[in-house]
């Protein structure tokens, strides 16, 4: 029973990982919260799947339109929310509200695009299970959490190896620095907003496969999820983001096993308030 | 090698210089001094890209580049070390100097050139896989000046070298400064150790609230009366 239900914690938190991980990178380069990042994967997702249900496409095709719309929509995001207020040079404050104003705008969008109602993620994978000990996964768990954690390694490489990631290390750090060091600081900007809205994109369609179903306003309550994440891993942080994703899962799948399932938010985010009351800065953050 | 006519730049409503002009012949060593808030970041800054001026021109090799991004002129072959050094300190030692060589590709010249700091700045190689920000001040501005001199710049531009660090580790620093002006590079650096920065300049330039008040060769400015009472601590030294 409890490491059955770590399995599936662990599965549902892989995702919040994933979502934490773009606002964390976003933040990083920008110093913002980025308000539109859970509307803009849910967009990008409600594509992918539209393109299953009613064109009957393969699964494969809705994961890449997700990857590609909700790149898309970060990069209109970053072209009108984002850049002509830091080009004004105005408080962090603003861009906080012109995200949320991007935010609104996609949400009724999708309500007049795709519908307010929630939409089925078709079964692809089967009910199998495997039975591994005395753990039973299924299918589809196993690739959600396969997936996921292939995803973070390879970020994880990606950051602190490649030329591009490091670029985006400088930037996150200092971007004067990074700029006279010769770096084009808003392409690290660019390619940075797009690849947190591309990493949603993979979530969201993880998300609607685990629970089975997608809804518009979906964005708004993922996109506190992995803001709670972030916070609670420490702004800036991408292995807290990973971290602390997987820890938000197991809480919330425990809490539901043991008898509490309506309490299920309640406790996940009372144990946050209750973690950040000793460790302000998150569990991997910094001291500013 | 640059030549800047008329340039003024301000904060919001504050002009910080105005009307500045100054020339950087090749191969030279030129300081700009002045006191504190007499705009020697702000022109700095200008000429690397980071500010946009209000007015003037700045020529780099014969282009205008004002109003450049300071990557476009890194391309072109300045570079700058900023005041107060600027390392990335939650990047390693040789992360630091990779991302100076950010826009080269020749893997061989980069390694060569990794390979000349080191020997340069011997402490470099020993902190190689340590983070930036636990090294001291002197190391620091060891590392920013490395840092800068990867990605094989024509002029090198250097803010304040010397603010905050031990007087024998400051005679290292313009040892060094000197030496890479012997290489070939030409350095435009900006100092409040006026001694020090005259005593290895071609020529010299003053700045006192946003204007160039004094210029001249890097000696006759340290035997200048005027010069001498403001920024020498005046006669009874001498």
């Amino acid at each position: 029973m409890f490491l059955q239900q770590l399995v599936n914690g662990l599965t549902v938190g892989s995702t919040y990982s994933l979502i934490a991980i773009g606002y964390t990178l976003i933040f990083g380069v920008l110093g913002i919260i980025n308000m539109a990042h859970g509307q803009v994967f849910i967009f990008g997702s409600f594509v992918g799947l539209i393109l299953v249900t009613n064109f009957d496409m393969p699964i494969a095709v809705a994961f890449l339109a997700s990857i590609v719309v909700s790149g898309i929509l970060g990069l209109i995001l970053e072209f009108t929310a984002m850049r002509p207020l830091r080009k004004k040079n105005v408080p962090h404050l603003a861009s906080l509200i012109s995200t949320i104003g991007f935010a609104t705008l996609l949400e009724e969008g999708m309500h007049k695009l795709f519908g307010a109602d929630s939409r089925a993620v078709p079964d692809t994978f089967g009910s199998q299970a495997f039975q591994l000990g005395s753990v039973q996964i299924r299918a589809v768990d196993l690739i959600i959490l396969g997936i996921a954690v292939v995803l973070m390694v390879v970020l994880h490489f990606w950051i602190n190896k490649t030329k591009v990631g490091k670029a985006i290390r400088a930037t996150a750090e200092n971007t004067e620095t990074a700029s006279v060091l010769g770096i084009n600081t808003n392409m690290v900007i660019v390619t940075t907003v797009v690849l947190a809205s591309s990493l949603g994109g993979i979530a969201g369609m993880l998300i609607g496969m685990t629970y089975s179903a997608l809804i518009p306003s979906m964005g708004m309550t993922l996109g506190f999820k992995g803001l709670a994440v972030l916070i609670l891993g420490g702004v800036g942080s991408i292995p807290g983001a990973m971290i602390c994703g997987l820890i938000l899962g197991v809480i919330e799948v425990f809490t539901v096993a043991y008898g509490a399932s309506s309490y299920r938010d309640a406790v996940a985010f009372g144990l946050i308030i209750l973690i950040l009351l000793i460790r302000p800065q998150g569990l991997f953050g910094r001291k500013a | 090698m640059l030549s800047i006519r008329d340039l003024s730049t301000s904060y919001g409503q504050i002009k910080a210089i105005r009307n500045l002009s100054l020339d950087v012949e090749e191969g030279k060593i030129v300081a700009l001094i002045g006191a504190n808030g007499a705009g020697k970041t702000t022109t700095m800054k200008t000429i690397a890209g980071l500010l946009t001026p209000d007015q003037g021109s700045i020529t780099f090799l014969g282009q205008r580049v004002e109003g450049w991004k300071p990557h476009k002129l890194v391309s072109a072959g300045l570079s700058l070390v900023p005041e107060g050094r600027a390392i990335l300190g939650q990047m390693t030692v040789l992360e630091n100097l990779e991302m100076g060589a950010f826009q080269r590709n020749d893997q061989a010249g980069i390694k060569e050139d990794m390979e000349k700091m080191m020997n340069w700045f011997p402490i470099l190689r020993e902190r190689l896989t340590q983070l930036g920000g636990t090294m001291s001040g002197g190391q620091q501005q060891m590392l920013a000046i490395a840092r800068a001199l990867m990605s094989r710049p024509k002029l090198l531009l250097l803010d304040e070298p010397s603010m905050g660090l031990a007087p024998i580790v400051v005679s290292d620093i313009f040892r060094v400064i000197k030496q890479i002006n012997q290489e070939g590079t030409t350095v435009l650096i900006v100092e409040q150790n006026v001694k020090q920065a005259l005593k290895i300049a071609d020529y010299g330039y003053v700045l006192e609230a946003g204007q160039i008040v004094y210029q001249g060769t890097g000696e006759s400015l340290l035997t200048d009366e005027k010069v001498k009472e403001a920024y020498l601590g005046g006669r009874k030294h001498e």
